[in-house]
């Protein structure tokens, strides 16, 4: 017997021979590449031969603020910016803190700078600055993050939550008369600020009265149980658009006379409302995965029912469906297009206005190909952000 | 021994006191909201000199729909705009659930094709559809695709006849001659002896246990009569009718809406990508021990596939599968967006009409719930009878 071992054998596949095992290995393999090599070239062909030659660009770079912001006045455009640079801060910040322990954090960090300093490079005048800045403030949070570490833990959970209200707050103004951040009304509110806010509300929203839902449904109390269910199943069972027709034409008949609910405000309430009933049911999955034991172990260590359910219960489950609740939260930016049916001036109702100038008839395709691709690029960004979220939380791992 | 005296708890510190407490007052801050609501609404409802009721479906619509599956003119009620809409809801649903399926479970084996290339055009495609709005998706299909299409004059004629036109799009279609009465009995009369054949196979199955391809045959015993039948009679039953085109418009054969075509093949593409993922999800789920083991035994590739493979792989696959149904037909209500006469549609023209906003959205509510329940039914039913049988 020869001491030596002799390393295993390890297949170093030619480039020929690795085409030929991964496309031409049996006849009908053969077949199905050309074929399939065909289609991509011809799809392929199409679609560079459009984009480079065909398509009339200048009606999006024409209107690209109004794809953006819809009619918010130009005067005020700075309270987005600021909104948005907040937001480039808190999000570098959690991006330092949080980034030593998460695999490709790092890329997402310079991910999120190249974009914005890409942008930075094609745009022009204030927007080109607030870009810079938004950029140096990713950059500064990051470093302040990472150099702080643990400590800063709470300031920037804290930052997240009080974000969102701020960053409306920021939009709509203060007050008719104020002359700092006079009123800028919903109507005149649209584009991907609106989608984006709907989206923003409809998560903040819908995620805990998902979660007091599901804990519903399992409840053993039968009238909050039936409640749960009964709601769950009717919201489940109907379209999101009749939904948003019952707000904007219903609702206006249940109020006392008087009172008037602002049609933004309508529609974020039934996407609210619809999103809770899905979520509560994914919620609901991951506490009927929390083996039994987890409860009785709570409770033997003397925690009620609402510390057992807040500090060992809800905790293990919201880990265990953060992929699923992550693509409901796709699903919910997703429908909110349906708004631009009872009329808001969301990404695909601004589309319609864009295509109603007289100058830019019959370009349907450039528009709806440019908002497709906004929606395409920013659900992509969600779910990748949440794989990597998946993999640093260890998500079926253990 | 010490004595101890029993010491009641005081009621409101006695949980199951405070449960029905709890929940009493749970169920009288609901029916208190319902209640604020409702009596709103009555108010309201006074105010504009209009009561509640579904007595105003018996009006005349006034209204015309461009498309009809059943005679409907516009002196007909709007109960009768109703019942078109909502034929032309299941009919959509129906059409696309058979085209989604076909084309999802292609997608679905493509996933796990030893063929590079397929497997990534497959995930490719997925990845393309799950990331954007349906209803983007849609208007895109409907404006930039089917409404870009070139005008009738100038068809672009695909093989077997295809015309397709901005005006929608014609497709051979057969018609039914005067031997089409007696063929139809024939197809009955192979039903009924498809069925009768399963019948008796299923039967010699449990008797002998070896499973027979009941399905098979079945539908070989219905295939022969219909292929006799045509042949025997004395005439061919349809004649293959081609779509042309006549001055400013298409004639002959059958032509569909663009608005139908788009909404359709809009639905079909976006729910495959759905279905494929669940197939390609259901397929993997039969761990490759279950395939060993079948082949250990002596089993044949087919006979794996359909004895052991197939029916664990549906127990994974139905549930998803009737959900991504469900889905499918929910999302047909988009049809608003690209003007196909569905049942929301049309009852959101019915509803500016005669302004019952209540009456029309229950009524479309009610009518999607429905289907909804029947579907969860069905689920129940098949789980039940699918159910791994454990200890």
């Amino acid at each position: 017997m020869s001491d030596k071992i002799l390393p295993p054998l390890i297949e170093r596949p030619s480039p020929l021979s690795w085409i030929y095992k991964n496309l031409f290995n049996t006849w009908y393999n053969a077949l199905l590449s050309l074929l399939s090599g065909a289609l991509i070239f011809w799809i392929g062909r199409a679609v560079v031969i459009w984009l480079l030659e065909v398509a009339q660009w200048r009606v999006i770079v024409t209107n690209l603020r109004l794809i953006m912001l819809g009619q918010f006045p130009i005067s005020e455009v700075w309270r987005v910016w600021l909104g948005l640079a907040l937001l480039a801060l808190i999000t570098g910040n959690s991006l330092g803190i949080w980034g030593r322990k998460a695999r490709g954090a790092g890329r997402v960090t310079i991910g999120l700078l190249v974009l914005l300093l890409g942008l930075a490079v094609i745009t022009s005048g204030q927007s080109q600055l607030w870009l810079l800045g938004m950029a140096g403030l990713l950059g500064l949070g990051w470093w302040v993050g990472r150099s702080a570490g643990k400590g800063l833990e709470r300031v920037v959970i804290t930052g997240w939550v009080i974000w969102p209200p701020i960053f409306i707050l920021l939009l709509r103004g203060l007050g008719a008369d104020s002359e700092l951040l006079p009123l800028v009304g919903t109507n005149l509110w649209g584009g991907l600020l609106l989608t984006l806010l709907l989206t923003i509300v409809g998560i903040v929203f819908s995620f805990p009265l998902g979660v007091l839902l599901a804990l519903g449904r399992r409840s053993s109390l039968p009238i909050v149980r039936w409640f749960s269910v009964a709601y769950i199943e009717l919201i489940r069972g109907v379209p999101l658009i009749t939904l948003l027709f019952m707000a904007q034409l219903m609702l206006p008949l249940f109020l006392p006379t008087g009172v008037n609910i602002d049609r933004v405000l309508r529609a974020m309430v039934a996407i609210t409302l619809f999103s809770a009933a899905y979520l509560a049911e994914n919620v609901r999955g991951g506490l009927q995965a929390i083996p039994k034991g987890q409860y009785e172990a709570a409770y033997a260590m003397g925690l009620n029912n609402i510390q057992s359910m807040g500090l060992i219960i809800m905790p293990q489950a919201l880990r265990l469906v953060i992929p699923i609740l992550v693509g409901q939260f796709i699903a919910l930016f997703k429908d909110t297009a349906l708004v631009s049916i009872v009329g808001l001036m969301d990404l695909v109702g601004i589309g319609k206005t864009v295509l109603a100038q007289p100058e830019f008839l019959g370009l349907q395709r450039e528009v709806y190909a440019f908002i497709s691709m906004l929606y395409w690029v920013i659900s992509y960004a969600m779910a990748y952000v949440s794989q990597r979220l998946e993999v640093s939380l260890g998500v079926g791992e253990r | 021994m010490r004595n101890q005296k029993h010491t009641a708890i005081p009621f409101w510190r006695d949980e199951r006191v405070l449960q029905v407490l709890g929940q009493v007052a749970f169920a009288a801050a609901v029916i208190f909201f319902f209640y604020i609501l409702i009596q709103n609404m009555v108010t309201g409802l006074q105010r504009q000199g209009t009561t509640l009721g579904f007595s105003f479906l018996q009006g005349t619509a006034g209204f015309d729909i461009a498309e009809t599956s059943i005679t409907y003119s516009r002196t007909s009620t709007y109960a009768q705009a109703f019942l078109v809409g909502l034929l032309n809801t299941l009919q959509v649903s129906f059409v696309g659930i058979i085209l989604s399926t076909i084309l999802g479970i292609i997608l679905g084996v493509a996933r796990l094709s030893s063929n590079l290339l397929v497997r990534n055009l497959s995930a490719a495609y997925l990845e393309l559809m799950r990331n954007l709005s349906l209803l983007v998706f849609l208007i895109f299909w409907y404006l930039a695709v089917f409404l870009k299409l070139p005008r009738v004059a100038e068809a672009v004629i695909w093989p077997g006849q295809i015309h397709l036109t901005n005006r929608g799009v014609g497709l051979p279609w057969g018609l039914p001659t005067e031997t089409f009465e007696t063929y139809r009995w024939v197809l009955w009369a192979g039903l009924a002896a498809a069925a009768l054949v399963a019948l008796v196979l299923h039967y010699i199955g449990k008797r002998t246990g070896k499973p027979p391809l009941t399905a098979l045959w079945a539908l070989l015993t219905f295939a022969a009569f219909a292929v006799v039948g045509w042949f025997v009679l004395p005439g061919a039953p349809l004649t293959l009718d081609y779509p042309s085109v006549q001055g400013l418009n298409m004639v002959g054969g059958k032509v569909v809406s663009p608005e139908f075509m788009a909404l359709l093949s809009g639905l079909v593409l976006y729910t495959a990508a759905f279905i494929g993922e669940v197939v390609r999800a259901g397929l993997q789920a039969v761990s490759k021990g279950q395939v060993e083991a079948a082949r250990a035994i002596g089993l044949t590739g087919f006979q794996t596939l359909r004895l052991v493979v197939f029916p664990q792989a549906m127990r994974v696959i139905v549930p998803p599968l009737t959900s991504q149904y469900l889905n499918l037909t929910k999302n047909s209500s988009l049809a608003i967006a690209v003007g196909f006469p569905d049942m929301f549609y049309v009852s959101n023209t019915i509803l500016n009409q005669s302004g019952r906003a209540v009456e029309m959205i229950s009524l479309v509510m009610l009518t999607y719930l429905t289907f909804s329940l029947v579907t969860s039914w069905f689920m129940n039913w098949y789980n039940q009878r699918a159910q791994l049988v454990e200890r």
